[in-house]
């Protein structure tokens, strides 16, 4: 799982870092033409540039809008596996060309923010299981939103307040900048929280909840640094101050509108027009903003489509080179951030700043969680308990979106800007090094509770699915709307529509999960039943002929035209699989030549083959 | 009218001990069960089966049959009627209630069995105390019938498969001699055990009148 993050780093690294070369060229007032040389992935191409535009944009002029980038990402699916080879092939050349370009401030802090941009989207897509996204969507909302501003106000104020206090010596900030400076450090980083926990495994919920934060918040940094930027800029003049103050009202109106509406009528249309809601507001007034977001919730529809149409070794490729870029990249932007430490030039050092940057920010995360999961935990039904808390609180890491941030800070209005990023740099390394490397002891020793690992049961699928259409059946006969209602809409929609168009049959069938566990299951038992055969010195079906010839007969016809998809969903401890799984029963038969009536093998495996014979066996398993 | 109120506050009163439903939730289902019976006193299964919205949902007959069979009722009848009463109705829906933040751990363990209850009800169908392979395969069929691309025969494998998986678990040792009669109500227990029945088993009843709120949804 973090490989693909990683991997996802080292994509944005490139884009941007050839973008980078082509505003050298150009200028950087590019225009809203996209450079030459990105069109290899239109879709996704296209969008980093409109966003990377918008950085560059973002620096001199007024905040423009963008075109909806977030369809265009539907091309991505079928040539994506052509992209990341013509990806990979660019990087090498990049990587060696950007080495005349790295003391250039303006790729580095790009390609810092774009880091965290394309991250979401692509891991997302392979790695984050969307339903329980969606249950925890609420939660994780309102983290996001609510804990990031006052993690950002919080931090201003108080370093603000102790600037005047005289805590900090002769600096020349003022509040609207030490607002400025917190709105770019409060955000939690994916990156360092997926590079921490994916070591330690804690359970399913908490995971998504710092998680998901993590990506949702990065719309609500930059929507707080570009409001706090253009305060500086425009130094407090009403005029457009007010634009941008109307701007956040309505902001916060979306967010507090639909919950509010939700308490009253917890019919969940509400969350979904609250997403859509911020959603369609961050697209319209932030650039920067709808890439990551938009590369997220398109990455997650496009999970399922692109694992079932493409076929098994496709997948698998594409596994293993995001594995092995993945480690390339997250080499890279943490060495880069050491690296940037080294430029002495810009080093800055005030005591007072940074150890209280540093103490703010332990605290006021701290805070900000407790209180918002004390509120949170009146309405939700499974709740989050103490010390779940306690990591989603220490899991606060800031990462490279920060420095990125601080370094695109205009130094002409922002004199202090050196002193910020040295700050940023310090809370990233202490964030990321050191609880990120007391985060698990910490875990272990807390006993938080821990991702179950085992294997669903193919009845608990089976419930499971009795459990969905059930609920939406009580809920129609009851007359209350919930979202078993809505999943319900939505899955017959997907059934009826989108997977005719995007998935061949033989993808459709193999996508039943139910089915998929059932396959995995006939494909153990075989296995076990083989194995347990030999260690016994029998097999009961090699007695009739007729049967290993059913077992061979059922498999190939039934089976074979979505045996390659299947194994695209299993994860990699299945790969010992597949030396057996085109031929796995006959070959040991040939060996077992034995018929040793008398040991038997064992009932429940006995039984396993009702398919192998059908007509011999079926009365005991009656 | 003064006179039927407080009758219908009374039987509220006995229905909201019975189920465990609020007033407000009462009254809004009793309007519920008006609308689906046409205004009279009790409803059949036709009335049911005639919900469109329920027309795409594979396993329509066995909800709407445990909606008629007494085993739900709790009262240790078996078999099955063909008409419900309100109350009939109300106690059904009981068990879907979500446990509040007040719910003691022993009412928890209750309603958990009760869930489980219904839920084996719903599976064995000829009322003898356990799920026997045929019946199972009956519900898998169904449940997978309307996913379009798996077959008959597939899904009777499926059941086939998840029944030797019940039997694993349950009787590790069983002789070659031996076989599986079907799954008890105590295995049932068992190998449910690791799904949160509580959280996931049930749905929000409201308590505020949506008669109102809702738009473009079908009302029969």
């Amino acid at each position: 799982m973090g490989a693909t993050w990683r991997f996802a780093l080292l994509l944005c690294m490139v884009l941007m870092l050839s973008r980078s070369l082509a505003n050298e060229d150009t200028g950087l007032n590019a225009g809203t033409t996209s450079s030459p040389g990105h069109q290899t992935d239109s879709g996704h191409g296209t969008g980093e540039e409109d966003s990377s535009h918008g950085e560059s944009g973002h620096e001199g002029e007024p905040i423009t809008t963008l075109p909806i980038v977030s369809w265009k990402w539907h091309h991505v699916s079928t040539p994506y596996i052509v992209v990341l080879w013509i990806l990979v092939s660019w990087l090498c050349k990049i990587v060696i060309e950007s080495n005349h370009h790295v003391t250039n401030i303006i790729p580095e802090s790009a390609l810092l923010i774009c880091f965290g941009f394309v991250l979401g989207g692509i891991i997302w897509g392979y790695s984050m299981p969307n339903k329980l996204f969606f249950s925890n969507m609420g939660a994780i909302l309102i983290y996001a939103v609510i804990g990031t501003c006052w993690n950002a106000a919080s931090l201003g104020l108080s370093l603000w307040g102790c600037h005047m206090g005289g805590a900090m010596g002769d600096l020349d900030i003022g509040l609207l900048q030490y607002l400025l400076f917190g709105s770019l450090i409060a955000a939690v980083d994916p990156v360092a929280v997926i590079a921490v926990f994916e070591q330690v495994h804690v359970n399913e919920v908490l995971f998504i909840l710092v998680f998901g934060e993590s990506l949702l918040n990065d719309g609500v940094t930059v929507v707080l640094f570009n409001v706090f930027d253009a305060f500086v800029s425009l130094g407090g003049p009403q005029i457009d101050a007010v634009e941008i103050i109307k701007g956040i009202i309505s902001f916060f109106v979306v967010a507090f509108g639909g919950s509010l509406r939700h308490q009253k009528h917890p019919d969940h249309r509400a969350w979904l027009r609250l997403v859509l809601g911020y959603l369609s507001y961050l697209t319209a007034e932030m650039l920067s903003l709808s890439a990551i977001l938009s590369i997220v919730f398109c990455g997650m529809c496009c999970q399922k489509y692109i694992n079932t149409n493409m076929d098994e070794r496709s997948v698998t490729t594409v596994r293993y080179v995001m594995k092995v870029l993945a480690n390339g990249s997250e080499t890279i932007i943490f060495v880069f951030l050491g690296i940037s430490a080294i430029d002495k030039t810009i080093w800055v050092w005030n005591t007072g700043f940074i150890l209280l940057t540093l103490f703010f920010i332990f605290i006021y995360r701290f805070i900000g969680v407790f209180v918002l999961t004390w509120i949170l935990n009146r309405y939700r039904l499974v709740r989050v308990e103490f010390i779940d808390q306690l990591i989603m609180s220490y899991g606060g890491l800031r990462g490279a979106v920060a420095y990125g941030l601080a370094t695109m800070l205009d130094e002409a209005k922002i004199k202090e800007k050196n002193l910020m990023v040295c700050t940023s740099l310090i809370v990233v390394y202490f964030t990321v090094i050191l609880q990120g490397i007391t985060m698990k002891p910490l875990v272990n020793w807390l006993k938080v509770k821990r991702a179950a690992v085992t294997d669903i049961t193919l009845v608990e699928k089976l419930q499971n699915k009795v459990f969905d259409h059930m609920l939406v059946a009580i809920e129609d006969i009851s007359g209350q709307i919930g979202h078993n209602y809505m999943r319900d809409k939505w899955n017959h929609f997907e059934e009826k529509w989108m997977s005719r168009i995007l998935m061949k049959p033989s993808a459709r069938k193999s996508r039943d999960y139910v089915f998929n566990v059932f396959h995995q299951l006939n494909l153990k038992d075989a296995m076990s039943y083989v194995e347990e055969g030999e260690r016994r010195g029998s097999l009961e079906f090699i007695r009739n002929e007729t049967a290993i010839i059913d077992f061979k007969k059922k498999f190939a016809d039934d089976f074979s035209e979505v045996m390659p998809d299947i194994t695209a969903d299993t994860s990699d401890d299945h790969g010992a699989m597949s030396p057996m799984r085109r031929d796995p029963v006959p070959s040991i038969s040939l060996d077992m030549a034995r018929a040793d009536h008398d040991a038997a093998p064992v009932k429940g495996q006995e039984a396993a083959p009702p398919q192998i014979q059908p007509e011999s066996t079926s009365t005991q398993t009656r | 009218m003064g006179a039927c109120q407080t009758r219908a506050e009374h039987q509220y009163q006995d229905l909201a001990d019975k189920t465990g439903f609020s007033f407000e939730q009462i009254k809004n289902l009793y309007q519920r069960f008006q609308q689906l019976s046409g205004n009279e006193e009790t409803i059949s299964r036709a009335n049911l089966d005639s919900m469109p919205a329920l027309a795409n949902n594979p396993i329509r007959k066995q909800i709407i049959g445990a909606f008629f069979d007494k085993r739900n009722q709790h009262q240790d009848e078996v078999g099955s009627c063909d008409q419900i009463g309100f109350e009939q109705f109300l106690m059904v829906m009981s068990h879907f209630r979500p446990p509040n933040l007040r719910t003691t751990d022993e009412e928890k363990e209750a309603m958990r069995k009760e869930k489980l209850r219904f839920l084996f009800n719903m599976h064995d169908s000829d009322n003898d105390g356990t799920i026997t392979l045929a019946e199972y395969r009956k519900v898998v069929e169904e449940l997978m019938s309307k996913s379009g691309e798996i077959g008959q025969e597939t899904a009777k494998a499926i059941a086939d498969a998840a029944m030797l998986e019940v039997a694993s678990i349950n009787v590790p040792n069983m002789g070659p001699e031996e076989f599986y009669e079907g799954i008890t109500f105590e295995h049932f227990e068992e190998i449910l055990k690791g799904l949160e029945m509580e959280s996931r088993m049930h749905i929000r009843f409201l308590d505020v009148d949506t008669s109102t709120m809702r738009c473009g949804k079908s009302q029969s």
